[in-house]
């Protein structure tokens, strides 16, 4: 084979699992909104959609085409360059960050060394999408809202940073698949329980990330419409509501990769149980863990009401960032001092 | 003491999680949404909706022009003019109701002393074109004669409080 063959197929190899990946996702995130309303109705006595295909499966794509079918409308005095990238921005990094997710023992995209370091980079520029939206939209809305969401996203990024640290410091490498193979013997391994504060902070930081309810006061209706893409409609539009929702499935994949024990068995190690569900696979693990943490985003959304700024604010500075800080120094020395059963 | 529970309530985020087992519990509970076009919500005999005029069971119209009705219309939305009939009993020449100044009080209904004129259960009508809003006599004697089952259910249901 010439070296330019091996290099087309090289790259038609790299298309197909960049497909394999970003399809399931896609139908993911169209599905994500669909359980969203079937979730959120449920738990406000209602029953949700269910007039478009068999209990209102096909709302999603019902919905999607409607989209496709909207005007895209570009105000006058905006900065046309950037309101049209702002959209790209968004949706780019949540699914650039899906090559270092590992969904079993090596099925990886990229099996890099500082994969951590990657998720955390790319969780953070999905931020300059709603920023720059703001910006180009040259309205007042927009540009409050990226404002909000720029403040509540460097005082999360600070949190959520240390809980990352504390997992770096338990698993000792920034490798993902050595993160969770770090958790393995048993339920009471994953790095939920003895990093127990770094989880919650995680979670609430992450949370905030995606802008979710209740730390969604960058598109907080109330008072500000729908914040950032209060000037954009059609696809566009529906670009930041895939970037959100591929978001809230990163940050929760994330979360059951340095917490959950990733693709692990929550039954490993126990007598009975672990030898009759050893035959499930990995994957089921990890979508399970995936599933109940965005049920968990859903149910946070149905239940609690939007934050106040400055109390978004008070909980990022004098809250997390202390509560991460304490427990990373405690997390340090029980490692250096092998503190059993974790950390031996 | 009460710092130290202040201070485990915020730190383990039991309101939060209060919060949650209520929106929680409800996930499971039953729901009240009516599919609206297949099912309907129930209605009470003394519903007020859409007006009829009613005719006694040998067709003869029940309205004898008393304009107790018109006199009680909070809305003004009730025009009668009256004149005797070739028999020389006294009758309506013209019974309008205006459905847009009409605010479905039911006075109408309670003024009558023939028990004519009626509000119905229907609720589900529209208008599609201008001064289609206004019952004339024969548009209220119709709705009377096609739904005069349903109206003389509803009075018979509603006599025992009279």
């Amino acid at each position: 084979m010439t070296n330019l063959e091996t290099q087309i197929i090289a790259l038609i190899w790299t298309v197909v699992k960049i497909v394999c990946i970003v399809l399931p996702l896609m139908i993911c995130v169209a599905y994500l909104t669909y359980a969203e309303r079937k979730v959120i109705g449920y738990m406000q006595l209602r029953i949700g959609p269910n007039r478009v295909g068999w209990f209102g499966l096909l709302q999603p794509i019902a919905d999607a085409v409607k989209l496709l079918h909207k005007e895209i409308i570009q105000p006058t005095l905006s900065n046309h360059y950037l309101f049209a990238v702002a959209p790209i921005l968004s949706i780019a990094p949540a699914l650039a960050a899906w090559a270092v997710i590992p969904f079993m023992p090596n099925v990886v995209l990229a099996d890099i060394n500082a994969g951590v370091l990657y998720l955390f980079a790319m969780s953070s520029i999905g931020v300059y999408g709603i920023l720059i939206a703001g910006w180009a939209s040259n309205s007042k809305y927009p540009m409050f809202s990226a404002m909000r969401s720029a403040a509540q996203t460097i005082s999360y990024e600070i949190a959520m940073g240390f809980a990352f640290v504390g997992v770096l410091l338990a698993a000792g490498s920034m490798n993902l698949q050595t993160i969770v193979l770090a958790q393995q013997g048993g339920i009471w391994h994953w790095y939920a329980l003895p990093l127990f504060p770094l989880f919650i902070v995680y979670w609430i930081s992450g949370v905030a990330e995606t802008n979710r309810a209740p730390f969604d006061v960058a598109e907080g209706e109330s008072e500000i419409v729908a914040g950032f893409h209060v000037e954009y409609s059609g696809m566009p539009f529906g670009i930041f509501f895939l970037a959100e929702y591929a978001n809230m499935i990163l940050i929760s994949t994330i979360t059951s990769l340095l917490f959950l024990g990733g693709w692990l068995s929550p039954f490993e190690h126990i007598p009975l149980l672990g030898k009759l569900t050893s035959f499930i696979p990995g994957i089921v693990w990890l979508l399970a863990k995936i599933a109940f943490l965005l049920f968990v985003y859903l149910w946070m959304r149905a239940t609690f009401p939007r934050f106040r700024y400055d109390q978004i604010m008070r909980l990022g500075w004098k809250f997390l960032i202390p509560v991460a800080l304490v427990w990373l120094c405690l997390v340090a020395v029980a490692v250096v001092v092998k503190f059993p059963p974790w950390f031996n | 003491m009460k710092f130290i529970k202040k201070l485990f309530n915020i730190f383990f985020l039991t309101e939060l999680l209060k919060g949650l087992k209520v929106t929680g519990k409800k996930f499971f509970a039953p729901k009240f949404t009516v599919q609206f076009p297949e099912e309907k919500t129930p209605t009470s005999s003394r519903f007020r909706g859409l007006h009829a005029l009613r005719r006694y069971p040998n067709g003869e119209e029940r309205c004898i022009a008393c304009k107790l009705c018109e006199a009680v219309c909070p809305a003004l939305a009730i025009t009668i003019e009256a004149e005797p009939r070739e028999d020389g009993s006294r009758r309506t020449t013209k019974y309008e109701i205006d459905l847009f100044k009409c605010i479905y009080c039911g006075f109408c209904e309670e003024a009558c002393p023939v028990d004519a004129i009626v509000e119905t259960r229907i609720m589900h009508y529209h208008f599609e074109h201008r001064s289609e809003q206004i019952m004339t006599k024969d548009k209220l004697l119709a709705i009377g004669d096609k739904y005069e089952p349903m109206i003389a259910k509803d009075k018979a249901a509603d006599s025992i409080y009279r």
